[in-house]
């Protein structure tokens, strides 16, 4: 007998692949139960105000339907997330377009728009406010009061927990400043949200649907029905795509049918079309970045002051952990010797933003990988030689003062990178070439990293439980509630039993999410699965395999996980003899802090997070003058993430996260039109298709993470990261313009090509600059 | 929001005489639905007003490409797979099979016809400036009998055609006399593919020696309906391609357009990038 | 079923999907996606917009790439339609299928069956397309998980494998 190749490392079929390109996989809109009606919401029509009257048309025979109001609400009227802002149905006043006032079901889907509009609602109008300055105003106060008002959280997070002292910005030859804005993004899966909801006087609820985490809708059920969360049976549904959309929102949807079931005792289906997903649904948070950066003669930064604002939307859903994502990653991958960062989610009118793919840290980064390329070119130094005059590395402390033990080499990360990309051999060719083409090309890149798990004492929170179980054939079985939506959540899970195990990777099966049935592995975000939920079933493998050590062939009683020797069917024979004497296996294994993690929530100091995943990427793109639009014509993205578990899995990751990535710079706009979002179709909001995105060249650097299982970090959300500031940084070597906006559309570019000439150094202004003349504009590769 | 589908009434004759009949008798007037591409993307949204619907789809009669010495002649009802795929017109009329080939998708070719596009009469449309610069003319037909237009008088105002109630177009006819004539489209959209026009240009003109002697200009979303740039086109006949030229042209150009601010783009980048696209035009001839 | 009745007879529709003849009772109106996921469940097929942006509801009809959200049912009378459903070749994959499994060119899936129908039509007409004809072939099925890459690998994969076989079918 000889080892089993491992299958970590290699890239099996995804689990539930088969049943995907069948076309049988079962996403909720494809399940029907008996006797089910249908959902649907009326929603207000306007941002802010108080409700007048309700009424109903009599041309709709109203005694078909269900109509459920917040007077309906057995429990709490409100949808928990960090905290109980957030009404589950408006009762006397809205705060934001599309805001849930009522529901119905009707057992005939098609008769239900036409009931929806037959809704008469009146308001008294209140004064609403759409964007960050208005909310900073404070004239209107729309959440909150006092300090708080339209503040739903503010962090101060300063190195070593001092202020910047007053000389280092007396005494430093630079002082560069620069503001920066990201959009609104919509996560734009192409699986709406949706859920159907059963509910039965003696079990309960049970809601099944698309989404990332089920004990969070346990959670939210709990609260709205005042049911024990034995009482809340939540199943997760095949999910076609999520990206962090599927994160809060399905505690809306999912209260909204279980409501409905309720008061119709029929099962209900409520599903959304996109242009209601669209329109009412969460969005990535809009950002607005100050940068203030003291800065030496030879590019060192000497100290930081960022001010860090995102647009929350009306209600706080997730807007302060987001928030706090977006503030430790704001220093980068780079060593400030003083750093201020302050940070705050606003309030506005407009439907609450929520999780999305990097969670707050593209916002920031963004800002920050723009205002290191207008550094270097206020100091005279490449983007290149700038960064690496500021790398953090082994041994350094970030901004949050967490000591880097584990390896880490951006130089080597960014000669890679260059390299691959050929990047300085470009940079020369543009730079010739340009002048004499409508036709400008260029080459940039950022370099950031990505925290992996929960922010700060996240995880201890958490508290995840992880589950394996022998089925009656003597299979292995994973019980997580982790969920797959396509990243292969599913896959890479089995990939670690089947290697902690000793076993094929197409033993180990995997149950799928049910909340009476698995334990709460924690919710399927923040690039968490494969490091934390991962090292977990590592752990409850092996405790299976100790258990039925006593069954194995006897030489190798002692042998533990992975230098086990043993067939599949000597494996089923332990497990069926197992069975046969105890009944049945289940094995655990829980969260366990490392001891070396602190963080304190006050001083926002400590470990911020388990391990970083680091990276390069790279971007070429052509601005063509004549229609003034920029395209993305080469892509590179290097990370360094650990021990890569699933190459294709993974490589599709960062692919898809690029794409998402470029569709955010480049293309994807929300247009809102006194706080309706007025492009809620798929042909108005521009996502890339197949003929707008460039070659996307992934490659790995792999150095195990003590962390993960199997040395895996986090990869999910660090491809979000880089790509609008990497292209945004080509963009300004193609054209000499410098964008500080996001999205950057052609109209922006028309504007400022267009713009009379003298105002088209005006970018630079805020420089100070203490002994020499700054040459701006000649900036040598 | 959906509409109901039930409320809708939708008929398919056998031939186009039963349904010029019905489009004669009916004293409710019946909607013609040929691919749907428009109409059924207004039922999705609930905005599909008229509830009688005739279906045109596959009507051998409007869904041909006939070729004859002087003209190629194309049925209303043809779709964009036809036309890209017809050996004639990709030869012949290159920037029509070209703006075929972006209008939307292939599954979207696979359905959309040549008649539906220029009768929902978007000013944001593709083929009709090519039509336009190809200087086609249209057959409407009905119980009372054919007349054939100048396709550039079809247009009467937003979203309102020369078609009377109980009309149909039938065809669509181009004239085979392109020999020596320059041709240029290009569509400038929301992205590279299924996107809609924020701005397209075509043009078909022949020089002599640097001198223009004829050039016909169609123009998509600069004006409430598809436009020829007929200022435009007058600023630049029996005219050398100077910078005086271009300028004058530019300035025909800024004239003659309207365009709008919308959800897609600004007035000002639409014309200003209508004038690069012109100018493009003229540097290569 | 209550959704059917209306103000408007119903009509009979006689169509073959999956070459199987199906007649059904439907309002002539109905979109074909919702006869083939109501009527005839066969889920498949999914709608992602509604509007023939997506193609996520993509299908054959008569051989020919649609989008069947803006299909009225009563077009399709006398039509061949293949539904994801009917790719598989006897309960096998179909080669495009085993390609789109092996290379990652399905994620989280929901894109996926207008995807293999895009590809199977791609490749009916163009047997060995060249990256631009598989960007084209493609650019009505928006995907948001892959950034396409796999897909196109998928495509070229299955472009490689169908040279001798595809003629069987
Ligand atoms: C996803 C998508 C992408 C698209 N992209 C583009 C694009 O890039 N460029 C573009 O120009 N268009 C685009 N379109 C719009 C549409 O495909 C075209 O306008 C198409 O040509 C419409 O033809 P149809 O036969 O499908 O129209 P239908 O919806 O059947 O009809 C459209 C209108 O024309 C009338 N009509 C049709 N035929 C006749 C006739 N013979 N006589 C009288 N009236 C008639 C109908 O009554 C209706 O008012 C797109 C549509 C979709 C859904
Ligand atoms: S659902 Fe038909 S194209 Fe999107
Ligand atoms: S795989 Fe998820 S949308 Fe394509």
């Amino acid at each position: 007998m000889t080892n089993r190749p491992q299958t970590v490392g290699s890239s099996p079929i995804r689990k539930e692949g088969r049943d995907k390109v069948l076309g049988r996989a079962q996403y909720i809109d494809d399940i029907t139960l008996p006797g089910m009606w249908f959902g649907a919401t009326v929603r207000s029509s306007i941002p802010r105000g108080r409700i007048t009257s309700i009424s109903f048309d009599p041309a709709i025979p109203w005694h078909e339907y269900t109509i459920v109001s917040a007077a309906d609400i057995p429990g709490e009227n409100t949808i928990v997330h960090l905290t109980k802002d957030h009404p589950c149905l408006a009762v006397t006043h809205v705060n934001h377009c599309q805001e849930p006032i009522l529901l119905l079901a009707h057992p005939n889907r098609a008769v239900l728009p036409a009931a929806v509009a037959a809704v008469h609602i009146t308001y008294e109008e209140l004064p609403a406010i759409f964007t960050i300055e208005d909310s900073e105003k404070k004239e209107q106060i729309i959440w909150g009061e006092g300090e708080n008002a339209n503040t739903f959280k503010t962090y101060l997070m300063q190195k070593d927990q001092k202020p910047i002292p007053d000389e280092v910005w007396q005494t430093a030859d630079y002082i560069v400043e620069g503001e920066y804005r990201t959009g609104a993004q919509e996560q734009l899966y192409i699986e709406n949200n949706g859920v159907i909801a059963e509910y039965d006087p003696e079990k309960g609820v049970t809601v099944r649907g698309s989404m990332q985490c089920p004990f969070y809708l346990v959670h939210a059920l709990e609260l709205v029905f005042n049911l024990p969360a034995e009482k809340c049976r939540v199943i997760q549904t095949e999910t076609g795509g999520a990206f962090g959309g599927k994160e809060d929102f399905p505690s809306v949807i999912g209260s909204h049918a279980a409501l409905l079931a309720m008061k119709s005792a029929h099962p209900v289906k409520l599903c959304y079309d996109r242009a209601e997903d669209m329109a009412a649904t969460t969005k990535r948070h809009p950002s607005r970045t100050r940068h203030r950066t003291a800065v030496s003669k030879d590019g060192k930064l000497l100290a930081g002051e960022i001010d860090f604002a995102i647009d929350g939307g009306a209600y706080a859903t997730l807007s302060p952990v987001v928030l706090s994502r977006g503030t430790i990653h704001a220093p980068g991958p780079y060593h400030w010797p003083h750093l201020t960062v302050r940070a705050k989610a606003m309030a506005t009118n407009i439907p609450p933003h929520g999780a999305f793919r990097g969670f707050g840290a593209p916002q920031s980064i963004f800002a920050l990988e723009r205002h290191m390329d207008k550094i270097a070119k206020v100091v005279g130094l490449t983007p290149e030689e700038l960064r690496r005059r500021n790398f953090l590395g082994t041994g350094y402390r970030t901004a949050t003062g967490q000591l880097l033990k584990d390896p880490v080499d951006m130089q080597h990360l960014l000669t890679r990178a260059l390299e691959e990309s050929n990047y300085h051999a470009k940079r020369k060719q543009f730079d010739a070439e340009n002048p004499i083409s409508t036709i400008k090309r260029g080459i940039g890149f950022a370099t950031f990293f990505h925290g992996a798990g929960f922010t700060g004492s996240g995880e201890r929170r958490l508290n995840s439980l992880v589950e394996i179980e022998l089925t009656a054939e003597g299979r292995p079985r994973i019980l997580v509630s982790s969920t797959e939506f396509g990243q292969g959540t599913n896959t890479i899970l089995c990939q670690i039993a089947a290697d902690a195990l000793n076993l094929p990777y197409e033993e180990v099966l995997i149950a799928q999410p049910d909340t009476t049935l698995v334990p709460n592995s924690g919710p399927t975000v923040a690039s968490r699965t494969a490091m934390v939920v991962g090292k977990l079933v590592e752990r409850a493998a092996e405790s299976l395999l100790a258990s039925l050590a006593p069954f194995l062939p006897p030489l190798l009683n002692r042998a533990r996980s992975r230098a086990a020797q043993y067939t599949r069917t000597q494996f089923c024979h332990a497990a069926l003899k197992y069975l046969a004497q105890h009944g049945s296996l289940k094995t655990e294994a829980r969260y366990q802090s490392p001891g070396d993690i602190f963080w304190d929530d006050n001083t926002y100091s400590g470990e911020a997070y388990p391990a970083y995943a680091w990276a390069v990427y790279v971007a070429e793109v052509v601005v063509d003058t004549t229609t003034y639009s920029a395209q993305v014509t080469n892509f590179y993205a290097l990370q360094e993430v650990g021990k890569v578990l699933h190459p294709i899995l993974a490589a599709g990751q960062i692919e898809g996260g690029v794409a998402q990535g470029i569709g955010y710079a480049l293309y994807e706009k929300c247009l809102w039109r006194n706080g309706h979002l007025a492009n809620n179709q798929m042909t108005n909001y521009i996502m890339p298709t197949s003929a707008d995105l460039p070659s996307i060249h992934v490659s790995f650097e792999e150095v195990p993470s003590p962390h993960g299982a199997y040395g895996a970090k986090g990869i999910g959300e660090l491809p979000m990261d880089g790509p609008a500031p990497a292209i945004l940084n080509a963009i300004e070597h193609a054209t000499g313009l410098a964008f500080n906006e996001i999205p950057l559309l052609p109209e922006d570019i028309f504007e400022r090509m267009t713009r009379i000439p003298t105002s088209s150094t005006e970018d630079l202004d805020p420089i100070i600059d203490r002994d020499t003349q700054v040459e701006t504009s000649e900036v040598s590769a | 929001m959906r509409s109901n589908v039930t409320e809708y009434e939708l008929t398919a004759p056998r031939s186009l005489d039963a349904v010029l009949q019905i489009l004669a008798d009916s004293p409710d007037r019946y909607t013609p639905i040929a691919g749907g591409t428009e109409l059924m993307v207004a039922l999705g949204a609930g905005r599909l007003q008229p509830k009688k619907l005739i279906s045109l789809w596959n009507l051998k009669e409007l869904r041909f490409i006939e070729v004859t010495p002087d003209a190629v002649i194309i049925g209303a009802a043809t779709t964009f797979t036809d036309i890209r795929k017809h050996p004639i017109v990709t030869a012949e009329f290159s920037i029509l099979a070209q703006a075929a080939s972006w209008t939307g998708s292939i599954a979207n070719q696979n359905r959309g016809t040549l008649g539906g596009n220029i009768v929902n009469a978007s000013p944001a449309a593709d083929s009709p400036p090519v039509l336009l610069a190809y200087d086609a003319a249209v057959t409407l037909v009905s119980t009372r009998g054919i007349r054939t237009i100048p396709y550039r008088d079809f247009h009467i105002s937003y979203k309102r055609t020369d078609l009377a109630q109980d009309e149909l177009l039938h065809s669509i006819t181009l004239s085979r006399n392109m020999h020596g004539y320059t041709t240029y489209v290009r569509k400038v959209g929301t992205r590279n593919a299924q996107a809609i026009s924020k701005v397209a240009v075509a043009i078909v003109a022949s020089s002599n020696h640097g001198v223009i002697e004829s050039i016909r200009i169609g123009a998509a979303s600069l004006r409430e309906t598809p436009a020829r740039l007929v200022a435009t086109e007058q600023s630049l006949l029996k005219q050398k391609i100077t910078p005086a030229t271009i300028a004058k042209a530019r300035a025909a150009i800024l004239s003659e357009t309207i365009p709008i601010d919308d959800i897609r783009s600004t007035a000002k980048y639409r014309s200003v990038v209508a004038a690069n696209l012109i100018e493009e035009f003229l540097q290569t001839l | 079923m209550q959704a059917d009745r209306g103000k408007f007879e119903m009509t009979r529709v006689a169509l073959t999907v999956n070459d199987e003849k199906r007649i059904v009772e439907t309002p002539p109106m109905k979109r074909l996606l919702d006869v083939l996921r109501e009527d005839l469940h066969l889920t498949g097929a999914k709608e992602g917009c509604g509007e023939g942006e997506c193609g996520a509801c993509a299908v054959l009809m008569n051989g020919d790439l649609v989008n069947s959200c803006l299909v009225p049912i009563l077009q399709t009378q006398g039509a061949e339609i293949i539904t994801i459903e009917g790719i598989a070749i006897d309960k096998k994959l179909h080669p495009i299928q085993q390609c789109f499994l092996e290379q990652g060119g399905a994620q989280c899936g929901i894109c996926t069956p207008g995807m293999i129908l895009a590809t199977y039509h791609l490749l009916e007409n163009i047997p060995q397309p060249t990256l631009l004809q598989i960007q084209e072939g493609l650019n009505g099925n928006l995907c948001r998980c892959t950034g396409y890459m796999r897909i196109f690998n998928s495509v070229l994969a299955a472009a490689a494998k169908a040279t001798p076989q595809s003629e069987t079918q």
